[in-house]
């Protein structure tokens, strides 16, 4: 495979843009834009849209840091660029 | 023991615990004082830089804020921790292989230029002071709760305590210390919320207790809440939105963008060993503070709920709220009432005469004219959103020894965020104005003691300020960040990831944009911050621009800041090839090293 700089770089940015999709749709879709309608579905005593907006959206940003530093690991590895 | 005994040795306990980390680690050299030798390890460094991150904002005033908010207020909670994600992936691993100490020069490094560097320290200065001024309120609150004093006594004391705190030893002191504060202010936080939340719901776990139902009833805390408010005219609590959902939306961006812009956040990444390091790290700080930030909604709607039980017991009973003899005797007020009253910052009128606290929203005209007929003249109860969170183990009637550990808690958020942008402050003028611009020959000592006096300056100011803040704590660090979104954070991530973004186009888009979001904040809160400099006039009035808040413009700035960026970019000449070089280099992990010394 190609293992040089530029391909280590989009590799980097396919990551990237993945994250930032999903970061986007609990943060900005989930609980601003589509609040609204997702609130008529209950989680217990959550509307959902609230939900995502209060609490949903801040565990998703979690796990996305370390899905990002696991993936991204594996990337230098790959690319053969990880520190000694 | 008395609650203020309580309050006295919980704050005096975990000060002497700060002294003595601060004694044990004096910093020696000057790398040291600034970044610890990076040589700290991810999950500490993470701890201290959600001490660091978690303010008098956070911890003091954001549950306040979302309790009177309802729904909206979640852009504080989304915007404060998704910042965590845009610093994780396109900040912290490149600046940490960059391997200097400080924004700014990082920025005058890659940009080739001393101007660019003088320009970040510019808006570094700018963000941090009106952070500042958001802490100084929120410390002004808990020490004016916890010496019994008013705002302004409380805001002189805190002056006082931040400078001595900020003074002593540097980034090893405050690393260690700041893991101590940490391990303090979520204790605090949480200790409360696990007894409010089983006394309301039977659920201990905070997070679940807000969507449970409430002990002993079939009606969800949420639904009961919502019916509450909306009997007394307010919002419902569930779906109320600030403005527009446009600005919501401007405003979570807006955070979020600062988070990733502001200095202090951003040198704690300086001080892991490795890139690897710093990308854990962002995901350590982020489990830290997500712990405070998910349990933060349940303290607001509890608190909300408690409150407003209080004030109208019939709300227990699924009573009628509006209607004659309701609310409590002011005669029979409880105690925390009294106690919160000699702050000046929960105050009451009896506007009607009727020796009764009526609380609700006057301004809604549907229910004023229904409360008029049960002989309501007004709402005659003004709570301020800053003393939720520090009156809300009183209110729910908590043991004495909870309230004095959510006082030393408060203490320990607003002094470790403030000395932490001091810090970031005295380096950017020491470090990268003095030594950097005007006098490179600059020794240690010198350098340090310029970094000490620009701290002194930065609390005089922000004190000031502080005394006739352009907001409650949480807004004015709102504002800070705004600052920070529309100037810093473009021109860092544009050096990693546009190889040929020169200095022309940098230092336009940290100028215009920092420009451009100064403008409509003055508009709205004075020149400055300075009360009765307002100039709405000449922008159209307040929100002009498509209903968006000062506190959201930071977004708009900063997609100014790109904008003029790039344009002026494509009309000068490309950076140097050592430069492009340079970011070539700065992307691949291989290669950093720990930073030691001061070059």
């Amino acid at each position: 495979m190609n293992k040089s700089p530029q391909a280590y770089w989009s590799a980097t940015l396919r990551l990237i843009s993945i994250v930032l999709v999903v970061w986007f749709i609990v943060s900005y879709l989930a609980g601003i834009i589509l609040a609204p309608a997702l609130n008529s579905i209950h989680l217990g005593g959550y509307p959902l849209g609230f939900w995502f907006a209060h609490q949903g959206s801040m565990y998703v940003f979690v796990a996305l840091i370390f899905y990002y530093a696991y993936a991204m690991d594996k990337i230098d590895r790959e690319f053969d660029v990880h520190e000694e | 023991m008395s609650v203020q005994a309580w309050i006295y040795l919980m704050v005096g306990l975990s000060f002497s615990l700060y002294i003595g980390i601060a004694i044990w680690s004096r910093a020696g050299s000057t790398a040291e004082y600034y970044v610890a030798g990076g040589q700290v390890n991810p999950v500490m460094n993470g701890m201290a830089t959600a001490a660091d991150w978690m303010s008098a904002a956070s911890f003091i005033s954001m549950a306040g804020i979302i309790s009177t908010m309802g729904y909206g207020g979640a852009l504080f909670l989304m915007g404060w921790t998704g910042g965590y994600v845009l610093l994780a992936m396109l900040l912290a691993p490149y600046l940490r292989k960059f391997g200097k100490f400080t924004v700014p020069q990082f920025i005058g490094d890659r940009f080739y230029s001393k101007s660019a560097a003088v320009v970040a320290v510019i808006c570094l200065l700018v963000a941090s002071i009106t952070y500042i001024i958001g802490q100084m309120t929120g410390v002004g609150v808990a020490f004016s709760r916890f010496l019994n004093v008013s705002n302004e006594v409380g805001i002189y004391v805190g002056m006082a305590i931040v400078f001595m705190y900020a003074v002593f030893g540097g980034m090893k002191g405050i690393t260690y210390t700041q893991v101590a504060q940490y391990v303090v202010l979520i204790i605090a936080y949480t200790v409360p919320a696990i007894f409010i939340s089983l006394m309301l719901t039977g659920n201990p776990i905070p997070q679940l207790g807000l969507g449970s139902k409430l002990a002993g009833s079939d009606l969800y805390l949420l639904e009961r809440l919502d019916q509450i408010v909306t009997d007394l005219g307010f919002g419902k609590y569930t779906t109320s939105v600030p403005g527009s959902y446009l600005n919501m939306f401007m405003y979570t961006l807006s955070l979020m963008i600062g988070t990733a812009g502001l200095p202090h956040v951003i040198m704690r990444f300086f001080t892991v060993p490795k890139v690897r390091d710093a990308r854990m790290s962002a995901g350590w700080a982020l489990v830290f503070i997500a712990i405070l930030y998910t349990t933060a909604p349940a303290v607001a709607a509890m608190a909300r709920y408690n409150l407003l039980a209080t004030v109208y017991p019939a709300a227990l009973e699924n009573k009628p709220l509006v209607a004659p003899d309701q609310g409590i005797r002011y005669d029979e007020r409880p105690d925390w009432f009294k106690r919160w009253e000699q702050t000046g910052l929960l105050k009451f009128s009896d506007k009607n005469g009727d020796g009764r606290i009526q609380h609700y929203n006057d301004k809604n005209a549907a229910l004023q004219a229904k409360a008029e007929q049960v002989g309501w003249k007004g709402n005659e109860l003004d709570v301020n959103a800053d003393i939720i969170v520090m009156a809300n183990p009183e209110i729910a009637m908590l043991p004495g020894w909870v309230i004095g550990l959510v006082a030393a808690g408060a203490l320990a958020a607003a002094l470790s965020t403030a000395a932490g942008l001091l810090l970031a402050i005295s380096s950017a003028i020491s470090h990268d104005l003095v030594k950097g611009v005007f006098k490179p020959d600059l020794d240690e000592k010198g350098e340090l003691l310029a970094g000490r006096i620009a701290m002194v300056v930065a609390i005089l100011v922000a004190g000031y300020l502080g005394l006739n803040p352009p907001g409650f704590a949480a807004g004015t660090v709102a504002l800070a960040f705004g600052i920070a979104a529309s100037s810093l954070f473009p021109a860092i991530m544009m050096g990693i990831f546009s190889k040929k973004m020169n200095k022309e186009g940098a230092i336009a888009g940290m100028l215009v944009g920092l420009f451009v979001t100064l403008f409509y904040v003055f508009a709205h809160k004075g020149i400055f911050f300075i009360k009765g400099t307002e100039y709405l006039g000449l922008i159209g009035g307040a929100n002009s621009f498509f209903g968006i808040t000062p506190e959201a413009f930071g977004s708009v700035g900063a997609i100014v800041n790109f904008i003029v960026a790039f344009i002026v970019d494509k009309f000068t000449k490309e950076p140097p090839a050592h430069i492009q070089e340079l970011v070539e280099n700065v992307r691949v992990p291989r290669g950093s090293q720990v930073i030691k010394g001061a070059h």
